[in-house]
């Protein structure tokens, strides 16, 4: 088998805005919106795509697609070039917008699979097959009749998943799969997407707005920004990329003075008996723990993780500190 | 892999036989969901008739005033105009949602069409595949019928098989408005009212005899979009009239042919507007 499944060899993608200046005068100024971005994901991955508004994501899922043609670099999805074999590249990925449906809103979405049935010459067997595994997991039994526009949020995102997976994908994109949703309906798309890529092997990228989402489901990461690859690797790493760190907060018998601790730890916050200790994301709790237990009347105390969010954000903040 | 068998069937079929294979499904499908609220498919399509019926009733007005319009009495005019709906109806029956193209470009929703194993074009010009649009030419063929009736004409073999020619080839004509203007949309999103001004537009002008219009706009209207190949050339011919500017008799003959070089044209508008869009995304 392949081990590479999708391969970007410094893609980039320019765009012309165009913007008026005056009556009849515009202003021509190129964008970058993809900056020679490499990354290859082997077959059965399933990787997180995120980054800030406007940071190329979209862009390059539709590069992927076979949407948008690149403006350079190379680009290969299971041996095709998507821009150019866009059709036939059709038949092997699947991809879910979660902003817009790719179901024909006025019909009940039963006709939306039939057509996909008949548009992708699904075999009639694997259809029925499909189809049956699809509304049993994803819960669209009684749904399958209701004209999509009828459809809530998270029903209709549910159908745009089993439309998009109809024809057995090698590759399912997932834009914003979750966006807009309720707590109950992620956890169904989340538990859904987990099943298929453990149980069919499918390979799964997915941009998000939502960290929980990479922090439940994928065990890559990668994060874009203004066009540019910052960080690809287990989101473990991502802590130590952004120099991350955990907060052990203490509980003391009685108010004392700031805890002096071993740098490069140290006390954020005092309130009271309480205090609040930083110490990077990557050293262990233990040592600081066992002194702190030692040398100080100890009541109780509790270790806070990094939020993804706030490393991203830090990262992005040095990032253009040093640009 | 033979687990990709029935994959790369499509791969074998012609882009073109692809396209008509999805027209007719998306058509189907459509035609299906219509028929499943006949009620509502009768009243739709009566208010169809009714409304494009009015321009007919405008026509009939104006002849209760004065006894011909630019040398044409009642039924010459209303063979122009059976003519003109019919083939516009055609046309519209066909391909009329392509003028939502904007939209789908503004919302983003054109791109949820590219990445189906399916020719574009025949999605959108599929898209609410709408019965309810034979209202038009169910009401244009009433007038042509009653135009025929009127008319004392000396048939001809030639005349006779001008008459569907005609018919077809005007359609063909209105079919390429309609695919070039979608493609105008790609550039300019807005431009839908732009559209409207030729299709709509150019069919309201077609209903009237050309004599009542500045030489300009008809020789604008013949050699530089190419409408009056709709109606205004052959059916001078059929009347036994003399062509418009002074155009040698075989142009009434030349409806498939400019409709052939329109759609042509239009193809190539089609196809360049949307690798525009490929690479510039809006």
């Amino acid at each position: 088998m392949d081990t590479a499944f999708i391969e970007l060899d410094r893609v980039e993608k320019v765009f012309d805005v165009r913007k008026k200046t005056g009556f009849l005068k515009r202003e021509r100024r190129q964008v970058r919106a993809v900056d020679s971005i490499s990354f290859t994901v082997p077959r059965g991955e399933m990787v997180g795509y995120i980054g800030p508004n406007g940071a190329g994501k979209s862009t390059t899922i539709k590069m992927l697609t076979g949407i948008l043609t690149p403006s350079g670099g190379r680009l290969r999805v299971a041996g095709i070039d998507p821009s150019r074999e866009r059709s036939r590249l059709a038949h092997r990925i699947g991809v879910v917008f979660g902003q817009r449906t790719t179901l024909w809103w006025d019909l009940p979405l039963i006709d939306s699979y039939r057509l996909m049935h008949r548009m992708y010459r699904i075999p009639d067997g694997r259809y029925r097959e499909n189809l049956d595994r699809l509304v049993e997991l994803l819960e669209l039994g009684e749904l399958l009749d209701v004209p999509v526009r009828q459809l809530s949020l998270g029903q209709r995102m549910r159908g745009d998943i089993a439309a998009a997976l109809l024809h057995d994908p090698e590759v399912l994109y997932l834009d914003e799969p979750t966006i807009g949703l309720d707590v109950v309906s992620k956890a169904k798309v989340r538990e859904f997407l987990r099943e298929l890529n453990t149980e069919n092997g499918t390979t799964v990228l997915l941009t998000t707005h939502d960290l929980q989402d990479i922090e439940q489901l994928c065990s890559r990461v990668m994060v874009i920004d203004h066009g540019r690859m910052m960080y690809d690797g287990p989101l473990a790493g991502l802590h130590e990329a952004g120099e991350s760190e955990r907060v052990l907060v203490v509980d003391l018998e009685r108010e004392l003075p700031p805890i002096e601790a071993p740098p490069p730890a140290r006390v954020v916050k005092v309130e009271g008996p309480r205090q609040w200790l930083a110490f990077p994301a990557s050293a262990s709790a233990a040592p600081l723990v066992a002194r702190i237990a030692a040398e100080y009347p100890l009541v109780d105390l509790s270790v806070r993780e990094p939020d993804i969010e706030a490393v991203i954000a830090k990262m992005y903040v040095e990032r253009a500190a040093t640009a | 892999m033979a687990e990709d068998g029935w994959r790369a069937e499509a791969a074998k079929t012609g882009r073109l036989a692809e396209g008509v294979r999805t027209y007719r499904m998306i058509a189907a499908m459509w035609i299906r969901s219509t028929m499943a609220y006949r009620a509502s498919f009768v009243m739709t399509t009566v208010g169809n008739f009714a409304a494009t019926a009015l321009d007919f009733v405008a026509i009939l007005l104006m002849f209760s005033q004065v006894d011909a319009l630019g040398g044409y009495p009642l039924p010459e005019v209303a063979f122009l105009y059976g003519l003109s709906s019919v083939s516009f109806g055609l046309a519209d029956l066909a391909i009329g949602s392509m003028d939502r193209l904007g939209r789908r470009v503004r919302d983003g929703t054109l791109d949820t069409l590219l990445v189906r194993p399916a020719p574009v074009l025949a999605q959108v010009a599929a898209d609410r595949f709408g019965l309810r649009r034979l209202g038009r030419v169910t009401q244009g063929a009433l007038v042509l019928g009653y135009a025929l009736i009127e008319l004392d004409l000396q048939w001809t073999p030639l005349k006779l098989v001008l008459m569907p020619v005609m018919v077809l080839g005007g359609a063909g004509i209105f079919c390429a408005v309609f695919v070039a203007g979608a493609a105008f949309q790609f550039v300019a999103q807005d431009a839908s009212e732009v559209q409207n001004a030729f299709t709509y537009g150019g069919t309201t002008l077609l209903q009237y005899p050309p004599t009542i219009f500045a030489q300009d706009l008809v020789r604008g209207v013949t050699f530089v979009l190419p409408l009056a190949f709709v109606n205004w050339v052959p059916a001078a011919y059929v009347l036994g009239r003399p062509l418009p500017l002074g155009l040698p008799g075989w142009t009434a003959f030349a409806s498939p042919l400019v409709a052939a070089v329109c759609c042509a044209l239009a193809g190539v508008a089609w196809r360049t507007g949307l690798r525009s869009y490929r690479s510039t995304g809006s």
